[in-house]
């Protein structure tokens, strides 16, 4: 067989020797050639037909597939969050015919009589991750703006890493922690001591697990995401604004007070929303410190169920298909209330980057 | 003030280091060669180990990644390369919202996709969530990798001749290897460690498995399972589990730390 490739192939390199010279080459040639006074024979050669060039240009034909291929990669996005949707819409038909808005302010949990109402558990996603974010946001703040205003490049580096670990740790190691550590702890000391305050919302007995161990978990899961996320906020905040502050005599505390923080407010806002979007979908230290009762939330000290904990709870042991698709249903709103504030929280930073270039 | 600043610090520094200490003083002495190799035991029985669930955890990441990987490199390299017209910018949006939808939802949708039309857990299962999981942070990242190249480069390529897609691949691509690397055994990092969308796509498995169409077990899972069990045993167990999980996902962490100090070294 011969492998070599022919001639005529379009694969042959034709060698310099072969090619043959393009217009303005040979025009070149031709004006040299009448500058030396000689027959400009070449003027007169015919002109290469066009057919000749579309055949020697490379096919665009690869170019076209690349893109097609990053496209449809692209659209993987799309796609996902339709099918998530649409999926979760399909697996809780019953329980929407059966319950309609009624599902979302009835209150009763009761799978052997296949009634299902959602408020305790919406109650309870909203009072931890409230919770969390009353104790993170602050926390977290105060952590960005001494990382972003008052620390040097090698503090920062060292300060940095524990926030990157504590982000990277899987959430089913800190259930595992809050269940070993936090809830003994919160149980011989903490609770006895809020117990005594006498305070309707510290009533009931001191179990460790509840709705207050839920919140601390959570509280330290979305620290760093609020750090981070303000971190960039900071570092969006263009240097002539501190200057300016600075100039006018400000110490640092009232350049932050004055300056960075009411020129930020909107990415800020945009980052604790994110970080809260978290808090209310996180769901395995959740179900693992909360004590997982279904009934509506009575004190922070009793023990409670949010949206996500129930879920992983109770899904894989749902008997009927009422049950299962009451269960989808409250995943159904989970996720709706996750998309809104996403879908705010992003338009609210990316607003924020836009005002930036504009001031820029 | 600054008081208040450093109770911030406090915050990150106490539970990480109690975290630590605890993790490791209570599973350190259930670690050992049959822990890490050897199947579960039933209750009463002491010894047995996560051996299954290593190799379930390894199994449904590769199968995340293989999904994942592709789709959010190449989602990224659009984003970076044409992401300004209205699909590109629809895409970066959604890509953002997608990434904040919880886990235990997309285990749900997964559910209801996989495992009721074919009435069976499985580990395929398992691996499509963990890739929906995976492809909005890793397209995001690889984005913001890749527009670190200098456009020039790009220009300099398609001005030698050479074609748009090897331009893009092997010179502008090629020179973001390093912080795409870096991305993709974070987002590995990340699935290996998620359980909630495991519970009801792979569920768990008491024995070795490497079938895709079976129930199987994970690292994330058992811990769950163990932990929340009433015997000690079980307990003990879990935090040993813990333990192989935090160095399974420290040490992919930490690759990706080693792959972008040299990437930037070599920039």
């Amino acid at each position: 067989m011969d492998l070599s490739v022919g001639k005529d192939s379009p694969l042959a390199h034709p060698t310099v020797e072969e090619r043959p010279p393009t217009q303005a080459a040979s025009t070149f040639q031709a004006a040299d050639a009448s500058l030396k006074g000689e027959p400009s024979s070449e003027l007169s050669r015919p002109v290469r037909p066009r057919a000749q060039l579309r055949q020697r240009a490379p096919s665009r034909l690869p170019d076209k597939l690349y893109g097609a291929v990053l496209w449809v990669l692209a659209f993987s996005v799309v796609a996902a969050l339709i099918l998530v949707t649409v999926q979760l819409a399909a697996l809780c038909g019953p329980s929407l015919k059966q319950f309609g808005p009624s599902f979302l302010v009835r209150s009763d949990w009761d799978p052997t009589s296949d009634v299902f109402g959602a408020l305790p558990f919406l109650v309870g996603t909203l009072v931890t991750a409230l919770e969390a974010m009353a104790l993170a946001v602050p926390l977290g703040l105060g952590t960005a703006i001494f990382l972003s205003e008052m620390s040097d490049r090698r503090l920062k580096g060292w300060v940095r890493f524990p926030i990157e670990m504590l982000a990277a740790v899987p959430s089913v190691v800190y259930g595992l922690w809050g269940l070993g550590q936090l809830a003994p702890l919160l149980r011989v000391h903490v609770e006895p001591a809020l117990h005594a305050t006498r305070l309707g919302i510290f009533a009931g007995p001191a179990l460790g697990v509840g709705i207050l161990a839920a919140g601390l978990v959570l509280a330290v899961m979305v620290f760093p995401t609020v750090v981070a996320l303000s971190l960039e906020v900071f570092q969006a905040v263009p240097h002539e604004q501190r200057e300016a502050f600075y100039a006018l005599g400000a110490t640092r505390w009232e350049m932050i007070r004055s300056g960075l923080l009411p020129y930020s407010r909107t990415g800020l806002f945009g980052a604790c929303l994110l970080a809260l979007g978290r808090a209310l979908g996180e769901t395995m230290a959740v179900a693992m410190v909360i004590g997982n009762n279904p009934d509506m939330i009575k004190s922070l000290l009793g023990t409670g169920s949010t949206l996500a904990s129930v879920i992983a709870n109770e899904f894989t042991e749902a008997v009927g298909d009422m049950h299962r698709a009451a269960l989808a249903e409250l995943g159904l709103v989970l996720l709706v209330m996750t998309l809104v504030i996403a879908v705010i929280a992003r338009m609210l930073v990316q607003g924020m980057g836009r005002s930036f270039k504009v001031n820029a | 003030m600054t008081v208040v600043c450093g109770a911030g610090l406090l915050f990150a520094f106490v539970p990480l280091c109690s975290l630590l200490y605890l993790v490791i003083s209570r599973g350190l002495p259930s670690l050992n060669w049959t822990f890490l190799t050897g199947l579960p035991k039933p209750v009463g029985e002491t010894g047995g180990g996560v051996g299954n669930g290593l190799v379930g955890s390894a199994l449904m990441t590769l199968m995340a990644s293989a999904i994942g990987l592709p789709a959010g490199i190449g989602a990224g390299i659009y984003l970076a390369s044409k992401g300004d017209g209205a699909f590109g910018r629809t895409v970066r949006f959604l890509a953002e919202v997608l990434s904040a939808v919880p886990s235990v939802v997309v285990g749900l949708a997964v559910y209801g996709l996989v495992v009721a039309p074919f009435h069976h857990f499985s580990a395929a299962a398992g691996g499509l969530a963990l890739a929906i999981l995976m492809i909005p942070t890793l397209a995001r990242s690889t984005e913001e990798v890749v527009k670190l190249v200098p456009h020039s480069l790009y220009e300099a390529s398609l001005a030698l001749g050479v074609p748009e897609w090897r331009s893009s691949l092997l010179v502008v691509t090629r020179t973001a290897l390093g912080g795409i690397a870096t991305a993709s055994c974070l987002a590995m990092a990340r699935a290996a460690g998620e359980t909630a969308p495991l519970l009801f796509t792979a569920l768990s498995n008491q024995f070795w498995n490497l079938q895709p169409t079976q129930p199987t077990a994970s690292l994330p899972v058992e811990i769950y399972n163990y932990a929340t069990s009433p015997y000690p045993d079980w307990q003990a167990q879990a935090w040993g589990a813990a333990l192989v999980l935090l160095m399974f996902v420290g040490g992919l962490n930490l690759l990706a730390r080693v792959i972008s100090k040299r990437a930037t070294l070599r920039a």
